[in-house]
């Protein structure tokens, strides 16, 4: 690899700057490869739940619950579906978590990667793309179940709003306009989202409808987790502007639904 | 049939030597100062696309001077290495002192293997974290045109007027100087050099920190305004 064992030519090897590419070519034992993930039972392979995201005054908001169910059992309670993949993008997931958590990860690596050589970042849409190509290479997998979803949202420093993009699973990528869902309980988030959601909401409106999606998908669906008060496990939700991505703390999340219940 | 004329190889290698130092010293310097919050690298460079420092990893820096294509290549080979390493094993595990054995021990092959020696000098720099065990100390990493590599403290000056400029930061470094502070020094130094030009100001400046507060990546390229408020 790039710098050898025995001479080669300090110039030889992969020459772009895609990280993917990068260890297709140098690196192939690190590949991801999803294809082999697909080899296990599907049944006993954690599956992922409800997120979100929606426009507000200043951006984009992404949200998540916690839970990870394997068949009718309990996988995880605090697993992660919403990542920050840069300082101004993120990706949440629903669908089948170990590929759809490595998906989140090399797409991250690929974005710093990319940065670094190029001495730039990418827009908004070559993200977003760059995403499809991997949904899409994630292909043959699906078709036997494991199928990976994602949301991906962003602020578009060019255009100054936020965006959001939802995927199919052959890699076709669809801009959204206010507003998405995925998972089992997408619709129930969705549902609330169309009641409470308004033009040009505040930050603090915006983690409202936030909170009370995850927590009416959880009340519906059975593989939703919502705010877990025994054991402190809160939903994530991130919010992401000009300024760049923060997420908003257990307690903010935790005022949020004591202000929604009464 | 042509007879190859004998060259000792004492020649060989002085030849190649001083063809690199010719190669370096035609450009600027570039000036790496410890401080109060992490690691300064600064750089004589009018250009802004044109770029001589960059970054590697979460805490490793990596500035060049000598000829822009080679040492540019060699940046690029440092963040795929860096990027490919804490993909397979963690973040922390990526470590400026492997990455600039890696590169003492490729400058150094190309040197005695090749009929060009690579007309570069660079500079490794990863500042320290308090918060992992193990990875508290700063540390600056040399590696010269023939792959010699070496350890610095304080502060650490590459290209073709390096002599000088150490001489001159040897009187005005302190150590835990402030960001306005150290600036200032570097940017002084920079100016006294023999080709340098003594009003440097911002607009001719390359300015980049590794900030050790800093979450995640800690390498930081300040913007021509912001390093002009820290000289005025």
């Amino acid at each position: 690899m790039f710098f050898r064992n025995g001479y080669s030519g300090w110039r030889s090897g992969y020459q772009g700057s895609s990280f993917i590419e990068l260890l297709g070519e140098d690196a192939q034992h690190l590949a991801p490869n999803f294809e082999a993930l697909a080899q296990g039972s599907i049944e006993e392979i954690p599956h992922g739940t409800t997120v979100c995201s929606f426009k507000f005054s200043d951006g984009v908001v992404m949200a998540g619950d916690r839970l990870a169910t394997a068949g009718h059992s309990v996988a995880s309670r605090e697993v992660q579906k919403v990542f920050a993949t840069d300082a101004h993008s993120m990706i949440a997931i629903a669908g089948a978590a170990g590929p759809a958590i490595e998906m989140a990860r090399v797409l991250s690596v690929e974005l710093e990667h990319y940065e670094k050589i190029e001495g730039e970042r990418l827009e908004l849409d070559g993200k977003a793309n760059k995403l499809s190509q991997m949904i899409r290479q994630n292909l043959p997998a699906a078709m036997q179940g494991l199928a990976v979803v994602p949301l991906f949202a962003g602020y578009d420093l060019r255009r100054r709003v936020g965006r959001i993009w939802q995927y199919d699973i052959t890699g076709g990528r669809y801009e959204e306009g206010n507003a998405e869902t995925s998972g089992s309980g997408g619709l129930y988030a969705q549902e609330h989202i169309k009641k409470t959601w308004r033009e040009g909401m505040s930050s603090q409106d915006a983690l409202d409808v936030a909170v009370g999606a995850i927590t009416a998908a959880a009340d519906e669906d059975r593989a939703t987790g919502g705010i877990d008060f025994d054991r402190g496990i809160f939903p994530i939700v991130n919010v992401c502007t000009e300024a760049g991505i923060t997420r908003a703390t257990d307690d903010e999340v935790r005022a949020s639904y004591e202000r929604l219940r009464s | 049939m042509s007879m190859p004329f004998y060259v000792s190889p004492e020649q060989l290698m002085q030849d190649k030597a001083e063809y690199a130092r010719k190669g370096i010293s035609r450009g600027k310097s570039i000036v790496t100062l410890e401080f109060a919050g992490g690691i300064l690298l600064i750089a004589e460079n009018p250009s802004k696309s044109l770029q001589k420092i960059g970054e590697i990893y979460d805490r490793i820096a990596f500035a060049g001077v000598g000829k822009f294509s080679e040492f540019d290549q060699l940046r690029k080979i440092g963040v795929r290495y860096a990027d490919t390493r804490g993909y397979a094993y963690s973040r922390d595990d990526v470590r400026g002192k492997a990455l600039a054995n890696a590169y003492s021990q490729v400058i150094g092959e190309t040197f005695t293997r090749e009929m060009k020696p690579l007309e570069v000098e660079i500079i490794v720099a990863e500042v320290g974290d308090p918060r992992f065990v193990g990875h508290e100390e700063n540390s600056i990493y040399r590696v010269r045109f023939d792959g010699s590599i070496s350890d610095e403290h304080g502060f650490c000056v590459i290209g073709g007027n390096a002599e000088p400029l150490e001489a001159q930061l040897q009187s005005s470094f302190q150590e835990d100087m402030d960001l306005a502070a150290v600036v200032r020094a570097g940017r002084d130094a920079l100016g006294r050099a023999e080709n340098g030009d003594p009003d440097l100001g911002a607009a001719n400046l390359e300015v980049c920190l590794l900030e050790r507060e800093h979450e995640g990546r800690k390498f930081r390229r300040l913007p021509q305004d912001e390093v002009a408020g820290l000289l005025a």
